[in-house]
This record gives C-alpha cells, sequence and structure tokens, in this order.
C-alpha cells in the first residue's frame, strides 16, 4: 500500500500518535507537549488538504478492513466527508492554538491535549467513515474522548455536567446501536452510498424503516442537540472555553449534525426518506428546536450558557436544510456546517478571553468592554451579526439559500420561521453589542490580569480574530470558485441528481 | 472421523506441565513465582500450538496410552483452542502481576502452588468431553478456587469462601446425580456417545434438570448468584481475577457442550427460561453494581451481569452467529474483567480501601491503573472496538435473525447501565480535593499488566473476523463432538 492510499489513516494517526505521546509526557515538558500538539495539527491540515486537492484530480481513497464476515471497517474520502474534515482539520489548528494559552498554567496539561487530540481523531474518522459501522465506532469513541474534558475542572459542577452528558450521549450511542443493527438486519449492507441503501427495500418494509429512522434520527440527535434532547449542551458550558469550542464547533454537535446528512442521504436517500414522510418529521423537530433554542437563550444571564442555546438553535438550521428538499435549501444546511463553525467558535473564543481577562462570566458584567478589550469584541459583534443572519456575514448566506430553496420546494413557512430566528436572535445579541460599546464600563473587573500592551494574551486573540475573519471572508466571497459554498452546491447537486 | 492419537502432545502438556509446577512450587516456596511465570509463558506457546493444531479438524488424544473406557481422552476443538489461549494469557498478567501485589500484601507462598492447581483444573476442563471427567475437573477447579479465596487474611475473606464451598458442593452433588442418571439411562459418559443414545424420557428430563441445576448454581446465574460477590470481592484482587474472568466461565462451558450435543433436542421451554434468568441477571446485576459503595463489589456485581449475556445464548442457539458471539463475548470478557479486578487491586493498595466515594485524585495519582479501569470498563460496556462489541453485535444479529426483539433490547439496555457503573466510578476519580498524605504509586508492573490486558479486551475486536473464521459455525462445533468416535 503506497502512502497516498494509506491517506486516510494518516489523516488520523497525525492526531492519534501525538495525542498517545502526550499522554506519557510529565507535565512540566510543555515545549514538547506544544510542539507535538502543534506539530500534529499542522501536519493534519496539510494531508486533508493534500487530500482534498487529490480528490478533486480524481483520485479515490478507500481503505477496508474486515470487522465481522460480510462486515468491513471502511475509511473513504468522500466529498462530504471531506467537506468535513477539512472544517474540523483547520478549526483544530486554531482552537490548539487557543488551549495552549488558555491552559497555560492549569493542572493536568498532558491529560487534557491528549483526549484533545482524541477528540480530534474521533470527528475525523465519522467524517471519513464509509459505513454506518465505522460511524458508530467513532461516534462512540468521541462521546467517550471527551467526558475527561467536560469534567476536567473536577470540581463539583463539572461532575454533574459530565453525567448529565454522558446519560445523553451514551443513551443516543445505544439507540444508533440498536438501529444500525436493526437495518443491517434488514438491508444486509450498510455502506454509504450516494441515494442511499435502502430503496430496494422500501415496498417490503416500509414501517421498519420508517421505525429505524426515527431510532437512528434520535440517537444521533442527541449529539446534534435536537429538541428535547439538547439539554446536555447548556449544561457542559462548566468546561473550559477551549473544550466548549470543540463541543460547539469542531467535534461533538458536528458530529451529530453530520450524521444527519448521512442519515439523510447517504443511507435512506432524499427521495426516500421524503416518500416516507420522514424528512419532513425531522424538518418540523429542526423547526421547533429553532425556536426553542432562540427562547431559551432570551432568558440566559450566563453569557456561555446564552451561546449554548444559541447554538442548539443555529445547528438545526442544517437539519433543517437537509430536510425541506431540494438541492438550494440542501446547499444552505450544508453550508452552515462550516458558517456555524467558524461564528460560534469566534463567540466562544471571545466569551473565553472575556473570562481569563477580566473574569467576566455575566452577561450584566459586560457593560462597556467594548473599550477594555476592542479586537476581542468587534471578533464577537461581527460573528453575532453573522448568528442575526445580516449581510455580509456567513450566517447570511446560509439563511438566503434556506430560504430560497424553501420557496423552491413550497414550504414557505420556512421563511416565516427564519424570519422569526432572526428577530431572536436580535433579541438576544443586540442588548449584549449595545451593552459592550455603549454603556460605561465598571470601576473595576471582577477579576483582571494584564498582559503587557495586548488587551490580552496573543494566543488567545490571534484565533479569535482569525476565526472572525474567515467567518467574514467566506460571507464576502461566498460565491467564488473553492469556497464552502461552492463546495456545498456541489455536494447538494449530487445528492439531488436524478 | 477423528481418530485417537498417543503420545506427548500440546493438549497433555497442558495438564501436566501446570500440575508438575505446582509440585515444585510447593516444595521450593523460594522459587515458585519463578516456575510459574515460566509455565505460564510456557503454557501460552502450548495453548497457541494447540489452537494451531485444531483449526483444520477437532482431535482427540488419549492420556497415557489407554483409550476410553478405560483411559482418559482429550478432546480438543476450536472452542476449546480458544478459550485455552485466553486463560494462558490471563494467567501470564495475572501472575506478573501477583509477584508485585504478594510483596506488599501477608498471603503467603501457598498462591503459586494453588493458582497453578487452578490453571491445571481449568485446562483438563477445557479439553474433557466426558460427562464425569467434567464433574472431576469442576471439582478440582472449584476446591483450588475456594482455596484461593480463602488465602485474604479476613474474617469477611474465609467466610466468603465458606459459602463459595457450599454452593459449589450443593451443585457438584446436582451435577454429579444428573451423570448418574443419564450413565444408568445410557450406559456412556463420553458426550459424543451420549449424544447418539439419549433419548427424551423422565431419566433424561431429571439428568437435564439437575445437571443444568448445578451448573447454574456453580456458574452464579441468577438467581443462584448469592455466593459470587462476597467471595470475588473479598479474595485479593489476583484471585479476583482469575476468578472473574476464567473461573465463573468453566461451568457454562460445560453447559454450552451438553447443550450442543447430548441435549441437543431439549425442549425451547429450558432455553428459553434460562434466557430469561440470564436477561434478569443482566438487570438485576447492573442495578445491584450501580448501589455498591466499594469498588470489588462493584465489579463483582458487573460480573453477575455479564454472566447473564451468556446465558442468552440458549434461545438464540439456532442462529449462527449467536455461539460465536458468546465464544468472542467470554474471550472479551476475560480480559477485561481481569483488568478491572487487577486496577482495583493497585487502587485499594494505594488508598488502603475500595470505597468509590473517596475515590478523589486517582485520576491523578495512578493514571495508568485508572485507564486500565476505564478501558476494560469501555469493553464492559459493549462499545467498539472490543471483543464484548462484537459479542454483542453477533447476539444482536441472531436476536433480530430470529425475530425475538426482546433479547436485542435487554442487550443494549445493558451496555446503558454497564456505562452508568463504569463512569460512576471515573466521576469520583476525576474529582480533585485534598492530596493524601500517605502512599505511593503502584508498582509500574502492576499497572502495566492491567493496562496490557485491558488494550488486548479492546484490540480484540479488530481481530474479530479472522476469530470467528477460526472458531467456525456452531453447527461445526455440535457436528464435531458427535464425530469422535465412542470407544
Amino acid at each position: 500500500m503506497s502512502w497516498q492510499a494509506a491517506l486516510p489513516l494518516l489523516v488520523l494517526g497525525s492526531s492519534l500518535l501525538p495525542g498517545l505521546v502526550i499522554f506519557a509526557l510529565p507535565e512540566r515538558s510543555r515545549t514538547l507537549r506544544t510542539t507535538l500538539n502543534l506539530g500534529g495539527a499542522v501536519v493534519k491540515l496539510a494531508l486533508v488538504v493534500w487530500m482534498i486537492w487529490q480528490s478533486g484530480q480524481g483520485v479515490n481513497y478507500e481503505l477496508r478492513a474486515a470487522l465481522l464476515p460480510g462486515l468491513d471497517l471502511v475509511l473513504r474520502g468522500s466529498e462530504l466527508g471531506l467537506f468535513f474534515v477539512g472544517l474540523s482539520a483547520l478549526l483544530w489548528l486554531v482552537t490548539t492554538i487557543y488551549a495552549v494559552g488558555y491552559l497555560e498554567d492549569s493542572p493536568n496539561r498532558s491529560r487534557f491535549f491528549g483526549f484533545f487530540s482524541l477528540c480530534v481523531t474521533a470527528t475525523a474518522g465519522a467524517a471519513l467513515a464509509g459505513n454506518l459501522i465505522t460511524f458508530l465506532a467513532f461516534y462512540e469513541m468521541l462521546t467517550l474522548a471527551t467526558y475527561p474534558l467536560v469534567v476536567h475542572r473536577g470540581t463539583a459542577a463539572a461532575r454533574h455536567a459530565g453525567r448529565v452528558y454522558l446519560a445523553y450521549t451514551i443513551g443516543g450511542g445505544g439507540l444508533v446501536t440498536l438501529g444500525t443493527l436493526w437495518l443491517y438486519s434488514i438491508t444486509g449492507t450498510l455502506e454509504f452510498q450516494p441515494g442511499g441503501v435502502v430503496a430496494a427495500f422500501v415496498d417490503s418494509e416500509a414501517r421498519a424503516l420508517s421505525a429505524i429512522f426515527v431510532v437512528l434520527a434520535a440517537g444521533i440527535g442527541v449529539k446534534a442537540a435536537l429538541v428535547p434532547l439538547h439539554s446536555w449542551l447548556p449544561t457542559a458550558m462548566v468546561a473550559p472555553a477551549p473544550v466548549s469550542a470543540l463541543l460547539h464547533a469542531v467535534a461533538v454537535v458536528k458530529v451529530g449534525a453530520f450524521g444527519l446528512m448521512r442519515l439523510v442521504f447517504s443511507i435512506y436517500g432524499v427521495d426516500v426518506a421524503t416518500g416516507l414522510g420522514l424528512a419532513q418529521g425531522l424538518a418540523v423537530v429542526a423547526a421547533i428546536t429553532i425556536i426553542y433554542g432562540s427562547l431559551r437563550a432570551l432568558s440566559q444571564r450566563n453569557l456561555k450558557r446564552l451561546l449554548a442555546y444559541s447554538t442548539v438553535s443555529q445547528l438545526a438550521f442544517i437539519a433543517l436544510g437537509i430536510s425541506i428538499g431540494g438541492a438550494v435549501a440542501a446547499t444552505g444546511g450544508i453550508v452552515h456546517l462550516v458558517h456555524q463553525g467558524l461564528m460560534k467558535i469566534t463567540l466562544f473564543f471571545a466569551a473565553g478571553n472575556l473570562a481569563e481577562t477580566l473574569g467576566v462570566h455575566e452577561i450584566r458584567d459586560m457593560r462597556g468592554v467594548g473599550r477594555r478589550m476592542p479586537w476581542s469584541m468587534a471578533a464577537f459583534t461581527l460573528c453575532a451579526f453573522g448568528m442575526i443572519g445580516t449581510p455580509p456575514m456567513a450566517g447570511f448566506v446560509s439563511k438566503w439559500y434556506l430560504g430560497v430553496g424553501a420557496v423552491d420546494s413550497d414550504a414557505s413557512w420556512v421563511v416565516w420561521l427564519l424570519a422569526a430566528s432572526s428577530i431572536l436572535n436580535a433579541a438576544y445579541f443586540l442588548p449584549i453589542i449595545r451593552a459592550i460599546w455603549f454603556e460605561a464600563a465598571p470601576e473595576q473587573w471582577p477579576k483582571e490580569r494584564t498582559f503587557g500592551r495586548a488587551e490580552t494574551s496573543l494566543m488567545l486573540l490571534l484565533p479569535t480574530l482569525f476565526t472572525a475573519a474567515v467567518a467574514l471572508a467566506v460571507g464576502l466571497f461566498a460565491s467564488t470558485p473553492y469556497s464552502p459554498l461552492e463546495w456545498a452546491r456541489l455536494i447538494a447537486a449530487r445528492q439531488y441528481a436524478p | 472421523m477423528n481418530p485417537v492419537e498417543t503420545g506427548a502432545t500440546w493438549a497433555i502438556w497442558l495438564i501436566v506441565s501446570p500440575l508438575a509446577a505446582a509440585l515444585i512450587a510447593f516444595l521450593l516456596p523460594r522459587v515458585a513465582a519463578g516456575i510459574a511465570l515460566v509455565n505460564a509463558v510456557f503454557m501460552t506457546t502450548a495453548a497457541l500450538a494447540l489452537l494451531d493444531q485444531v483449526t483444520e479438524a477437532p482431535r482427540c488424544f488419549a492420556l497415557g496410552g489407554w483409550g476410553a473406557p478405560l483411559g482418559i481422552d482429550l478432546y480438543a476443538d476450536t472452542l476449546s483452542g480458544v478459550l485455552l489461549v485466553v486463560t494462558s494469557v490471563v494467567f501470564l498478567a495475572t501472575l506478573l502481576y501477583s509477584r508485585s501485589y504478594l510483596a506488599r500484601t501477608a498471603i503467603g507462598p501457598l498462591f503459586w502452588p494453588i493458582s497453578l492447581f487452578l490453571h491445571a483444573a481449568l485446562n483438563a476442563l477445557f479439553l474433557s468431553a466426558d460427562a464425569f471427567n467434567l464433574y472431576v475437573t469442576l471439582e478440582l477447579l472449584s476446591l483450588s478456587a475456594v482455596a484461593l479465596v480463602a488465602l485474604a487474611d479476613e474474617t469477611r475473606a474465609v467466610a466468603a469462601a465458606l459459602r463459595y464451598l457450599l454452593a459449589s458442593i450443593v451443585a457438584s452433588l446436582a451435577y454429579l446425580l444428573g451423570v448418574a442418571l443419564l450413565y444408568h439411562a445410557t450406559g456412556v459418559l463420553d458426550l459424543a456417545a451420549l449424544a447418539e443414545r439419549v433419548t427424551w424420557t423422565p431419566t433424561t428430563w431429571a439428568a437435564l434438570g439437575l445437571m443444568t441445576a448445578g451448573l447454574a448454581l456453580k456458574g452464579a446465574l441468577f438467581p443462584v448468584h448469592f455466593w459470587l460477590p462476597g467471595a470475588h470481592s473479598y479474595a485479593p484482587s489476583p484471585v479476583s481475577a482469575l476468578l472473574s474472568a476464567l473461573v465463573v466461565k468453566a461451568p457454562f462451558y460445560v453447559l454450552l457442550r451438553l447443550w450442543y450435543a447430548p441435549f441437543v433436542g431439549a425442549p425451547e421451554v429450558v432455553a428459553n427460561l434460562l434466557g430469561l434468568l440470564g436477561a434478569v441477571a443482566i438487570v438485576w446485576g447492573s442495578v445491584q453494581a450501580l448501589r455498591q459503595e466499594r469498588l470489588k463489589l462493584l465489579i463483582a456485581y458487573s460480573t453477575v451481569a455479564q454472566i447473564g449475556y451468556l446465558f442468552l445464548l440458549f434461545p438464540l442457539a439456532q442462529t449462527r452467529s449467536a455461539l460465536q458471539g458468546v465464544t468472542v463475548f467470554i474471550l472479551g470478557h476475560a480480559l477485561a474483567k481481569a483488568a478491572m479486578f487487577l486496577a482495583a487491586g493497585n487502587i485499594y493498595q494505594y488508598l488502603g480501601h475500595d470505597r468509590i466515594r473517596d475515590l478523589r485524585r486517582v485520576a491523578r495519582e495512578l493514571p495508568v491503573t485508572l485507564a486500565a479501569f476505564a478501558v476494560g470498563g469501555v469493553c464492559i460496556m459493549g462499545l467498539p472496538p472490543s471483543g464484548n462489541f462484537i459479542g454483542k453485535w453477533l447476539l444482536i444479529e441472531a436476536a433480530f435473525e430470529q425475530g425475538d426483539w426482546g433479547w436485542a433490547v435487554i442487550i443494549v439496555a445493558g451496555g446503558l447501565l454497564s456505562a452508568a457503573y463504569v463512569f460512576r466510578v471515573l466521576g469520583h476519580a476525576f474529582t480533585l480535593g485534598k492530596k493524601r498524605a500517605e502512599g505511593t504509586g503502584a508498582p509500574a508492573t502492576m499497572a502495566w499488566t492491567a493496562f496490557g490486558l485491558a488494550l488486548l479486551a479492546l484490540m480484540l475486536g479488530l481481530a474479530a473476523a479472522p476469530l470467528i473464521d477460526i472458531i467456525g459455525s456452531p453447527v461445526a462445533v455440535a457436528v464435531a463432538i458427535a464425530a469422535v468416535p465412542a470407544q
């Protein structure tokens, strides 16, 4: 096997191996640990870019190993998978830089970064998975690798969050396992294929297939934080800010949303999913989630909690896009995977900067903070506008495609939904933005630290500015070649090709 | 057909070598540990060599040149082969661990000869295909297991050992009575010969009932598992590992042999009853594990639950994948559970107790040990790619194939419950708190043997395809037993 063919394995190995070595490192060998962390992240990104480039040239990546007779573990470089792995590799690099800065002096860093790397390995594995059983394996691995990060602080609140997180995600994993086996007992295959694999069984097993869809969607929906399976996400916000970034933008909820795409596109196929009325059901759940998440965000006083509810709401746009039908709406849903990731990671980075620099956690303490930390707050403001859906930010592009797609497929209620969501988003973000920029700062911040002339540590500030800039760029240059939008269009077109 | 072979073969070494080592270890306590380790390495080689021998076809060996019915025949197929391999691997790791463990306790050198004797009994059991020889090996196994439990220098351990002994004796008597009834009805004891002659008369019914009940009691199936939690948790930790990983599997193995040969036509209601008790065991054992205050008791109750999975085989036995699944499950559980008990032993020696509430900072102070416990726990939950995952997968597949949904739901629910009790421990271990003054970390050997076993259990699933290939189909196993010539 040439190294070229082994590329999917190398992509996994580039975070797995550094992770395993980091576990063994003593606390004090900081330079080596940071080198391994960043080296792994850079190598991974390079490999992913190379893989994407080669795929564009027509190279097919596929690795198989027999798990059971007739059932393989498969890694494949599909368009959708590469789209996702590209996002996670980029954001992982940024998050690693941020995390190194954020956890400067805290204990147990080797353990933290070890599990951090395992998380990203699991995410890349889920993205490159070529069938449902491989996806399931990495899905469970992600659950386990994230738990130590959620309880990292070791406080009672962290342990509570860990328990809630596990109760939901392990339960979800159980549902996915059951659904996977049930599906396998009917179809005899679990391969991800454009157009799905169940079409041949629709006539004979329609009811069983509908039930399996519900079981799988519920299991995956836990990670995608669909209402009513979402409450672990706001609870998990007690974890350190880099973990929140990982949960909300790079790994966990993203794997959930990605899994829903796989379910609709690659297992059932849009035709079957729509024909059985399953996609419509998913769309309704997504719509409820969008409104509910925003309503709950309105009443939050803690910034990270508010952002968590905003994630619940924003993430459902992805589920909505893939389930209302039509390539245009699907484009909006798929591209939102990237857009939401970029915007939300910026928001969490900015919130982390506030907490680390000024000790500000509550929204009421954010008055006048724009003058003390102008750069972080500018990034925050930009992305908050993006979440509301103002042009030219990335969030606007997603919503535009969703709206146009909805009208195309005669689901004009979605337009009202989008409008309502924008109003609600504005209702909880605008007061914060006003407080940041237009109110007087207090005499003293809750717990201020100084970092020389910069407003905060550069390791924290630069990643924030970078992701904000990218979130702006993908919105501004959405229709240039190689933009996420063009790519999402291509993927969506494949799913709806006649 | 399989001709009976004579001469010195691996099968005979697998019994003779640990017996000889036990004798030397008893007479020369000073070299006991060394002898035991050399033997363990040799056993691993021998078991692998034997597995290689029987991959093509099952084989039958005559002990001492006399064939049955005068002499003793040894029988080996792939099922016994893989069990012998995993037995020797668990022994190797556990004995390696025990050297450091015993040095920090008051347990005398008697541990070595008795554990070697236990190994010999297990090997002999896996190599028997004769109802009476199986009785003898079961008896030897129980006696050495009880003796090992009683080695712990605590009164409650001795009390638990006595309870274990009583349960064992009752179970053996029931089994022996069943054997006598079968012999009375058919005039043979060889399983293959029995399979040909058994007819479903009231005598056979009584034999089926007595033998199954006896083996269920010895194998700690709910509701006759009462002796297990005490014996497995108060025993010294390496002993707990051997008991939970290997010894409780032996009665089940005997039952399985009976089920696929003489009792192959047993009525469905018995199979369903066993499966039902297994299902209750899964739920009951897991709920009890969740309620325990002590780590070793929690792990012991987890064993009660995991034994339940094995008994799900009986209602699903007609499906090809069920026996394969249960076999992989046995292997996975043996490795994972041994790892967990060894890890618990480290924690116990480090803290001086194993109260789950007071496990704070363990993640920080015993990282490798806790990793061993966590990885073992992940396997017990049945998450991919562990061997237990493959086992559960194949069982669920069988359940779907037979259209018996309930079993599938129980299997998944059991996995969720086990996640709850494993993470309850991990949650406390990750808690920060006041530093303790006393205690040094576990010796590297003790931490890494536990971790090594856990890692093997986790990786077992990746080797599942060739493994299942080796194990073959249940039909092959049943036919193989029947194919051994009755002498």
